[in-house]
């Protein structure tokens, strides 16, 4: 009731100044006041009624039909009214959602959460980050009894809410693996066969799995329609793709996946990645894989979990802080 | 002339009916020009809900009294198909959007208290009431 009698006595004031001399200043109180009206969600049929019920008080000799017009006005504005209060519970609905949102987000990272294998004879840096608050991206570190060191990598096409859900499911998918069955062939064809029961068919996950033995130092990986990685060669000082066939998870119920061997010397990197690596959209369109292969180049002397994190900065930065899909990046590098 | 408090909805000009029997009783009961305006334009929204989608129903209006306080109370009944799904309509941004007007949500929102019942192929029955502030 205050700031209402407060009101009318600024809007008074306000209006027979402009009324006297139309100063730039009067109308700049008016900005000031409809900035109070809407702190204090006054809808415009009531500022309408106050107009005129102020413009009798101030300009007794008006003419009547001005005065009524003022009425048919209000008439008009009404659906405006009825459109202001609906934004103002459809804001706050959106702010509930929101922290659902982040609570579910929350959530997520805890189910997901992965811990990198502490070993002699590998750095291994990794790095996720989501698009929005929900990844699609999923990654996974395991270690047998046999010192095995076992990585996932997997991307759902799509990001939000829904890949994000998707993921989860992998997750558990994978938890649930009979412990004989880490090869990596095999564990794409038992997660081919849960993804092709549960997933609904619009919805595609491409996916990579490795095991690395530290006793031999063979890298034995098969992927899934996944965006090739990287293979580091110190001994040549070169680059080239990590490149493995196979069909996305959840086309094909009886899909059978290729196998393949990589022997790693002292020095050699695995680099592994998410699309949302390289469709990282600058303003020169998308960055080339031999673009990106120049950073890690530019980083190689750093540790594993260092040129992750620079290389996402880096390409943060390159996409002014927009990140367009879910980012993820992990570097295994045998130790010299 | 005397005030008919209760208006049939078949075409139209019906509504304009409806809307001046509400500002009359509204203008008897002092309301101010913008609650006025409120109730009206909820009549309206009603009488034209009736009019587009049930074909024909009725609009009546009550004065009230609860506790000392006075009210008027919109009664929009109609034998029209129903609605099937009250949660959705009742949903913000159903209709507006759609250049549909107020919708369900936006007469609650202009009176005080409502209330809906509906049963599909039987019809709809809404009860709004503005109290005097």
């Amino acid at each position: 009731m205050e700031f209402k009698d407060n009101l009318e006595g600024k809007y008074r004031e306000a209006l027979s100044s402009f009324l006297k001399d139309q100063t730039e200043q009067a109308l700049y109180q008016g900005q000031k006041i409809s900035r109070k009206t809407m702190e204090n969600r006054v809808s415009p049929e009531e500022i309408i009624s106050m107009h005129k019920s102020i413009l009798m008080e101030v300009c007794p000799g008006d003419p009547q039909k001005i005065l009524d017009s003022f009425d048919f006005l209000m008439e008009v504005m009404m659906g405006y009214g009825i459109a202001y209060r609906e934004h103002q519970s459809l804001r706050h609905q959106q702010q509930e959602l929101k922290s659902e949102i982040e609570l579910a987000a929350n959530v997520q990272h805890t189910l997901l959460e992965t811990k990198i294998p502490d070993v002699k004879v590998m750095d291994i840096g990794a790095i996720s980050v989501p698009a929005r608050q929900m990844s699609g991206d999923y990654y996974h570190f395991v270690q047998d009894e046999n010192q095995n060191i076992g990585v996932a990598i997997a991307d759902v096409i799509g990001k939000g809410i829904p890949a994000a859900l998707c993921m989860s499911m992998i997750k558990y998918a994978m938890d649930s693996l009979p412990e004989n069955r880490h090869a990596p062939s095999s564990v794409l064809e038992s997660l081919n066969r849960v993804v092709e029961q549960n997933v609904d068919p619009s919805m595609f996950i491409t996916m990579f799995y490795g095991l690395y033995n530290p006793d031999s130092h063979v890298f034995s990986y098969a992927a899934a329609g996944h965006e090739p990685g990287f293979y580091y060669e110190a001994s040549t000082d070169t680059m080239s793709d990590l490149d493995a066939k196979g069909l996305l998870l959840g086309v094909e119920k009886k899909t059978r996946y290729r196998q393949y061997e990589k022997q790693v010397e002292p020095g050699d990197m695995i680099i592994l990645l998410s699309d949302g690596v390289t469709e990282c959209r600058t303003s020169e369109g998308f960055i080339e894989r031999e673009t990106l292969m120049q950073f890690i180049r530019n980083n190689l002397h750093l540790g594993a979990q260092e040129i992750v994190n620079n290389i996402f900065k880096q390409l943060e930065k390159m996409q002014h802080f927009e990140l367009r899909d879910d980012f993820t990046l992990i570097i295994l590098k045998r130790d010299v | 002339m005397e005030v008919q408090s209760c208006v049939k909805i078949i075409n139209e000009w019906d509504i304009v009916a409806a809307r001046q029997l509400g500002r009359n009783v509204a203008k008897d009961l002092g309301f101010g020009t913008v609650d006025q305006a409120r109730v009206t334009t909820a009549i309206s929204e009603l009488a034209r809900n009736i009019y587009l989608y049930a074909g024909q129903g009725t609009v009546a209006i009550e004065k009230v009294q609860r506790n000392g306080k006075a009210g008027m109370k919109i009664i929009a009944v109609d034998e029209g198909p129903g609605i099937k799904d009250i949660r959705k309509v009742m949903e913000d941004g159903y209709t507006t959007s759609g250049g549909l007007g107020a919708g369900l949500p936006g007469v609650k929102r202009l009176m005080d208290e409502f209330d809906i019942d509906s049963t599909p192929g039987k019809g709809t029955k809404i009860l709004a009431t503005k109290w005097l502030r």
